[in-house]
This record gives structure tokens, sequence and C-alpha cells, in this order.
């Protein structure tokens, strides 16, 4: 961690070399958030983009004690891709946009690159309990918070909680 | 408190989430600074997090593509490329070699050809000698041969004598000034220690009067002498005798003799 805590003050010390850091790390991670809502590759790069930009302007508002910097990132992620969802723009060339879920992007990638992990998470989706795969994606790729997907899942708020747990342990088990 | 409890409760994964309160969120970042487990877990949920996020991606796209976008370029990493070479000191340097090579080989032919003008000079000088010479030469001959045909000129030609028959010699005798000058092309050069001296003959009684010892007859280059004679000769002779000269003639080193016609 404490690595990690210099990579970001450095980077808030507007550091290029901290920054392409961070974004190496996590870049794909935003792109992968952004496309998973707005289910189109050049806006979702775009996004992933403005994300990043948004960040570096705004970098001095962000505090660890406020949450993980990824946390922090990810939500300007979320927040700017259904921002865009929302757009007039966006909703005319997007009238079918399809409801796949994350777990249904990545099973269709074809061409996933041939590392270890890629292929860890392409089996721990498709093994993917339908509950453990509807909460992940409101909770992480969505941003609903605890109490939404309560309702959206018809599922008691206590549930949401030790069921996303036991979901990212089985994620972890695959991928670590 | 129990750390395992509160791990298995599912808040660290909605922490990571950032499904929590402000109040829950500080509240965790001080239990994580308290025990080492907890961020321990949460980095782990968050690295389970990132990979699968990252698998919904279609493509990656590298930060250089990006960064112009950043409007701070100016700022950017420096690059430890090498220093480009620097062109114009590279060509001061050459220019500077030339110049310096021109310069020595420039000094080199000025002093060569002062050299050459030095040898031009002293070969003009030396032809000039020549020119010189040859004026005196030509001048001298013509003198001569204005002697020769002068209407007062006495011609004796000397034949040669005894063993040195094939010897000969001429003398052009002018009465009007007492010269006489010998023409002793006919002669050999005088060996070493011995000079050829010239006699004035009176025939009855047989009187030998030397007229001097020709000194300079092995370098001088037309063998044409002049010598003074005061005397009435009747003839003339010329004999080899020892350096210096002798008394009287050495008579069987008389080597041309002449005498006068009686009828000038």
């Amino acid at each position: 961690m404490a690595d990690l805590d210099i990579l970001v003050n450095q980077f808030q010390n507007k550091n290029q070399v901290a920054f392409k850091k961070l974004y190496g790390m996590y870049s794909k991670s935003i792109h992968g958030v952004v496309y998973n809502i707005v289910k189109d590759a050049d806006i979702a790069d775009e996004l992933m983009q403005d994300v990043f930009i948004k960040a570096w302007h705004k970098a001095d508002t962000y505090s660890s004690k406020k949450g993980r910097f990824f946390t922090w990132i990810l939500n300007i992620a979320r927040n700017a891709a259904i921002d865009k969802t929302r757009s007039k723009a966006f909703k005319q060339s997007k009238q079918n946009l399809n409801a796949d879920y994350f777990v249904d992007i990545i099973a269709g990638h074809e061409n996933l690159d041939d590392s270890t992990d890629a292929i860890g998470i392409k089996k721990f989706v498709t093994q993917l309990g339908e509950k453990c795969k509807a909460v992940i994606e409101l909770l992480y790729f969505k941003g609903f918070t605890q109490k939404e997907a309560s309702e959206e899942l018809q599922m008691p708020l206590g549930t949401v909680k030790t069921r996303n747990r036991n979901c990212i342990q089985q994620l972890r088990d695959m991928v670590l | 408190m129990d750390i395992k409890a509160y791990i298995e409760s599912g808040i660290l994964e909605l922490y990571v989430a950032g499904q929590l309160s402000e109040q829950e969120n500080q509240d965790i970042y001080d239990l994580l600074h308290q025990h080492p487990e907890l961020l321990q877990e949460v980095l782990e949920i968050e690295s389970a997090v990132v990979k699968l996020t990252a698998a919904v991606s279609p493509h990656a796209i590298d930060f250089d593509s990006f960064k112009g976008k950043l409007g701070l370029t100016d700022t950017k990493v420096v690059d430890l490329k090498p220093k480009k070479p620097n062109w114009m000191s590279y060509t001061g340097w050459a220019a500077s070699i030339l110049l310096a090579g021109g310069l020595l080989w420039t000094l080199n032919q000025k002093t060569e050809l002062e050299l050459q003008l030095q040898t031009a000079e002293t070969d003009k000088q030396y032809l000039e000698t020549q020119i010189e010479d040859a004026r005196t030469d030509l001048a001298a001959t013509k003198n001569l041969l204005d002697v020769i045909r002068d209407k007062d000129i006495i011609a004796v030609p000397l034949g040669g004598q005894g063993d040195y028959a094939t010897s000969f010699a001429k003398v052009y005798w002018n009465k009007a000034d007492n010269t006489i000058y010998v023409d002793a092309e006919g002669l050999p050069n005088a060996p070493q220690g011995k000079v050829w001296q010239v006699w004035s003959l009176t025939l009855n009684p047989l009187t030998p009067t030397s007229l001097g010892t020709i000194d300079d007859f092995n370098t001088d280059d037309n063998k044409i002498f002049t010598i003074a004679n005061a005397n009435e000769s009747q003839a003339f002779g010329i004999t080899l005798e020892p350096e210096g000269g002798s008394e009287s003639p050495t008579m069987d080193q008389l080597y041309t003799l002449g005498v006068i016609d009686a009828t000038p």
C-alpha cells in the first residue's frame, strides 16, 4: 500500500511518470467498465480517456481517507458513462442497446489475450451463478448502492452483502 | 474487535465497490492502518475486481497515444535520446583544418617559388655574364680581325721543326706599333713545369732575343697572344722551356720557326 500511496501522491503533484504507471494499472479496467455501460468501443475509448483526463485535473480532490484510488477513479468512470447514456445524442444512436451483462461480453470475446488471467476469468464467468453475475454487475459495473441492488434483485440488504462477498471470493480463487 | 467476522461481513467488498458512506470509508481507512490483515484483504479484493473489469475491455489504449490530450506534453519525461551530432561544430572544425592545411600549402608554395626565383636570378646573372663574355670575346675577335687585316701587318707562318713537324704557328707583326700577335693554336699545351717561349731572331749572325714566355697558354681560349717586339726581327721561333723561361733557346725544343720575307 505504501508504494501505491507514494505513486498516488506523486500523481497528485502532477508527476506524469506516476500518472503513466497508474494509467497502466487501471486504464483497461476503466475501459471495461465504461464499455460494459455504453456497449460501444469508440465511445468507450473516448470515455475512458476523458475519465483519466478528469482524474488528472481533479487529482487534488482525491484523498485516501475517502477510499481506494481505484474506487475513486472507478466512480468517476461509472458516472461519466451513465451521463453519456443519458445524453440525447447517445439515446438516439443506441435505440436497441442490448442488455448483455459483463459476463456475456467476456464470454463473447473471441480474441481474449492468452494470459492465465484472461482464461481464468472466462472460465469463472461461465461457471458463475446467475445471482453472482447480477450482484457483481450492479455493484461494480453499474455503481448501484447496496440498497438499489437489493431492490433490483429483490433480495434482503444483508444477503446482497454476503452474496457479493462469496462471489468475489470465488473470483479471487480463480484469478489471484 | 473480531477481524475475521468483520472480513466475512462483506463490508470490504462494498468498500472497494465504493458503496459505503463517507463515515464508513473513514472508519475503514483507520482500521486498515491498524490491521494489516484487513489491508491485505482489501488489496486482494481490489486486485480481483481490477482483473475482472479489465477482462471486459475489448482492447487497451496505450498511454502515449492518449497523453497528447492532456495538454501537458511540455512537462513530459525527458527522453534520454543520444544528443544529435552538432553539424555546425563539425563543419567549423573541418573548415578550420582545411584552412590551416591550405595556409601551410600556400606557405610551402611561396618558399618553393622564392627558391625558384632565386635560382632564376642566379641563372640570369650567369647568362648575363656569358653574354658579357661573348660580347667581350666578339669585340676582341673583331679587334684581332682588324689587326690581322691591317695593311701594315706582316704575316709570318712558323713551320714545325724536326720531331715537331706537325706543330705550327703564325705571327702577325705590326711594325708601326712594335707589336706581334702570336697565333699559337697549332702548338700543344705546355706540359707541367714547362712554358712556351717566343724568340726574335736575326740570321747573320744567328742571334736570338727573348720576347717572353706565354704563361697563360693552357688557359687561353683563342691562343692568340699579344707581345711587344721592338727588335729588327728577321725570324721568329717558339721553344718549350722550363718554367720561368731561359736565357737562350733550347734548340732541341724548338717547335716552330718562321723567317720573315725579305720584301715585306
